[in-house]
């Protein structure tokens, strides 16, 4: 079924659908039930190997979890996909067999959350011109500097932390560490105050004369950027999944909006039904999108340049359709409590991160003028 | 869910694309240019099993499946849309209706030969009065001992003039409206047919696009495609998979506009280097790249939906609505990034954006799939 989803996926699909409409909630605060109860279900490990804890699933059906998940609460979404997509996969990918045994079960089984911390105030788009350093000493390496806007600070037991021997030595310079929460020298700082994704924390992540030992250095010293590069496209398609959701749930309560209305006698304009049915048009685009990145990635096909065009397509759609549907919707879906509001300020930030849409342009510019 | 192709559909994919780069793109600009069709063309697509592509061998097809007939259909229209519109007339609007409602005689007699390319095929329903309100159509067809006689105007004919067999829907019983509709299969030499007007055109220009008249043309009884009063089921239903079809089309609009402009931006120099380095044009690329990839991913899917036999209405109305206004886009930004160049015959980036505009407007316009999807939202 090279253009449909097969059983195994759809019952997937079904069974997050169901955990993320029944067991869910929604509010102000960390979503710490939500991610105990995926936990509690293995979710945290979805697309891990069953030999490190994880469920051994494969990489689309972790993206079909974010995606219905994001639909109930996207800030549990982009948690789930920090933790596997950059806190997990790195480890699994670059860790030696010592470190994944230390860690992946944990994280995998749910008892670790993980970050990832590579963004800092000089550091954004050009992510390797970062200032942390890494300064070896007798046994391992002391880190000093600060992270900015990283997801699940504070709350993350384990983070993948990128610093600098010597930035003039630029990208060859930068390496990779595991660092875990309550290390003597790391402090995160208070959630930022952001316009959407609430519930998830972001915070700045301090280091001063943090000792790590050699053995938690991530790969070998000098490839930290080599190492964060290649996991963008599987954070980019995360992203993306996010985004799928998000705009789902936009278009979903616009639906049924619309539906009530005309079961009390009111039918939707064609102007109306118009917006909604190219909005259904693009997030079925967008959909395949994402499937396809993901399939590509499983298949351990490069993927660069669709995982950028699913992040860039999928996550310009998911505000432009919450909204245009706030739009249809009329006054009250703009009251500050209405979950459209709540889906446009979500969906920003996903245009913004892991790697802006104006970076993916680039990014894909780059592949078709090759 | 791979979005893998199998081998033969890539080999398909292989073979047209050399065909339409040997054999399309070095005449396409003056047949544009000069309005003319080309049957030789046609013709050689017959030989290279084109023609037939979905159709069972038995019936002279290539036993293959609905997504290498699209594949086809794209890679014409990436070089020549005009041929692209051919191949699709003959074989989603002229030779599904035949092999979905056809008897075994009439698969024999009228879907063997335009499977081989030996005959060309079209399809007759939009009037001048009966456009997206299809419904609504005069044409009209009484049975007469042995023979239907047809009477009525038929505009907007693809391949019209030069098809050997063209389906046409008349009505049959006037009381019972979209129910009282048939379709008939119709010979181009049949007593009382004639051509009337050929259009001239914005796009689709080596295309034909012709008035069919009937004046008491007799039709013999057993050319009644389907039941009485099946018309328009046989015609809304032969629509569905045609606009997999147009999708596949401005897929390949798009794509060849989009290769066209990006090649120009590497080698065009202002201010001293390349414009693709700067970003208003890599942007554009961009955008046009992930918007292609995307209405190539929701055709294919349409497509593979009903080679599958899945239901594929709501999929083939996507893939049709957002193809198609992506191809406008497309190569209206193509034509921008080629600047006043662009404007001028000398490159073939207003051909494409001349092309484009019809996918947009045929086989159910971009207003008429937005109304079928919001009835799938909505219902």
């Amino acid at each position: 079924m090279p253009f449909a989803l097969s059983d195994h996926h759809r019952i997937k699909r079904e069974e997050f659908r169901q955990f993320a409409d029944l067991e869910m909630d929604t509010g102000d605060h960390f979503p710490r039930d939500n991610l105990q109860k995926a936990a509690q279900r293995g979710y945290y490990g979805l697309p891990i190997p069953k030999e490190y804890g994880g469920q051994g699933e494969d990489f689309l059906t972790y993206i079909l979890f974010v995606e219905e998940i994001s639909r109930i609460c996207a800030s549990t979404g982009v948690i789930m996909a920090v933790h596997t997509s950059v806190g997990t996969f790195p480890l699994l990918y670059f860790g030696t067999e010592q470190q994944k045994t230390r860690y992946i079960p944990g994280l995998a089984g749910g008892e670790f959350l993980g970050a990832f911390a590579l963004t800092e105030a000089g550091a954004g788009s050009d992510a390797a011109a970062l200032s942390t350093t890494a300064v070896a000493v007798d046994g391992g390496y002391l880190l000093n500097g600060c992270k900015l806007f990283i997801t699940s600070g504070g709350e993350a037991d384990v983070y993948t932390v990128f610093a600098t021997a010597d930035r003039s030595l630029g990208r060859k310079g930068i390496s990779a560490f595991l660092v875990e929460k309550g290390m003597a020298g790391l402090t995160a700082g208070n959630p930022e105050k952001k316009m959407g994704l609430n519930r998830s924390h972001t915070t700045e992540l301090r280091m001063e004369d943090l000792f790590i030992p050699a053995s938690n250095r991530l790969g070998e010293e000098g490839t930290g950027f080599t190492i964060a590069m290649s996991l963008l496209d599987g954070g980019r398609i995360g992203i993306a999944a996010q985004g799928l959701g998000l705009a789902q749930a936009s278009l979903d309560y616009t639906i049924a909006h619309f539906k009530d209305l005309e079961a009390k006698g009111y039918k939707a304009e064609q102007s109306t039904c118009f917006i909604l049915a190219d909005l259904a048009a693009r997030l079925e685009a967008a959909r395949l999108l994402v499937y396809r990145a993901a399939a590509l990635k499983e298949m351990g096909i490069s993927c660069l340049k669709e995982a950028s065009m699913a992040k860039m397509f999928v996550t310009d759609l998911a505000v432009s359709a919450a909204s245009r549907c706030i739009d249809l919707c009329g006054r009250p879906a703009a009251a500050s409590d209405n979950p459209l509001t709540r889906y446009l300020c979500d969906a920003k930030a996903t245009q913004i991160y892991e790697g802006s849409n104006q970076v993916q342009r680039i990014l894909i510019a780059r592949e078709i003028l090759k | 869910m791979n979005f893998v192709l199998t081998e033969e559909q890539e080999m398909t994919r292989k073979m047209v694309r050399d065909f339409a780069e040997k054999e399309l793109k070095p005449g396409a600009e003056e047949r544009d240019d000069r309005e003319e069709f080309s049957r030789d063309i046609f013709d050689k697509m017959g030989r290279l099993g084109l023609t037939g592509i979905p159709w069972p061998e038995e019936y002279g097809g290539g036993g293959s499946d609905y997504l290498s007939y699209v594949i086809a259909v794209e890679e014409l229209s990436r070089v020549d849309a005009s041929s692209g519109t051919t191949l699709a007339a003959h074989i989603s609007l002229a030779g599904w209706p035949l092999y979905k409602y056809g008897t075994e005689d009439q698969k024999k007699k009228f879907l063997e030969p335009m499977a081989l390319g030996e005959k060309l095929g079209a399809y007759a329903l939009t009037e001048a009065t009966a456009g997206t309100d299809a419904a609504s159509l005069r044409t009209t067809a009484v049975l007469d001992g042995d023979s239907y006689v047809l009477n009525g105007n038929k505009i907007f004919i693809t391949n019209g003039g030069d098809a050997e067999i063209t389906i046409v829907f008349a009505v049959t019983d006037k009381e019972k409206k979209a129910k009282g509709i048939s379709a008939f299969i119709v010979e181009k030499d049949s007593p009382g047919f004639a051509f009337g007007k050929k259009e001239r055109k914005m796009g689709l220009r080596s295309s034909p696009t012709l008035e069919l008249i009937f004046d008491n043309c007799r039709v013999p009884k057993e050319n009644l495609l389907g039941q009485e009063g099946e018309g328009f089921k046989i015609a809304m239903s032969t629509l569905d998979g045609g606009r997999n079809g147009i999708a596949a089309q401005a897929v390949g609009i798009a794509q060849g506009a989009m290769e066209e402009a990006a090649n120009y931006a590497k080698s065009r120099e202002q201010f001293g280097q390349p414009i693709a380095n700067f970003q208003a044009i890599s942007f554009m690329l961009a955008d046009m790249g992930t918007k292609i990839e995307a209405s190539r991913l929701l055709t294919y899917q349409a497509a593979y939906l009903e080679s599958a036999g899945l239901p594929y209405g709501k999929a083939s109305a996507m893939a049709k609505l957002f193809a198609s206004e992506t191809a406008m886009e497309v190569t209206t930004n193509a034509v921008q990034i080629f600047g006043g160049y662009g404007y001028t015959r000398d490159y073939p980036v207003e051909r494409f954006m001349r092309d484009a505009k019809i996918t947009q407007i045929y086989e159910g316009t971009s207003e008429v799939q937005r109304l079928v999807i919001s009835r799938y939202l909505l219902s």
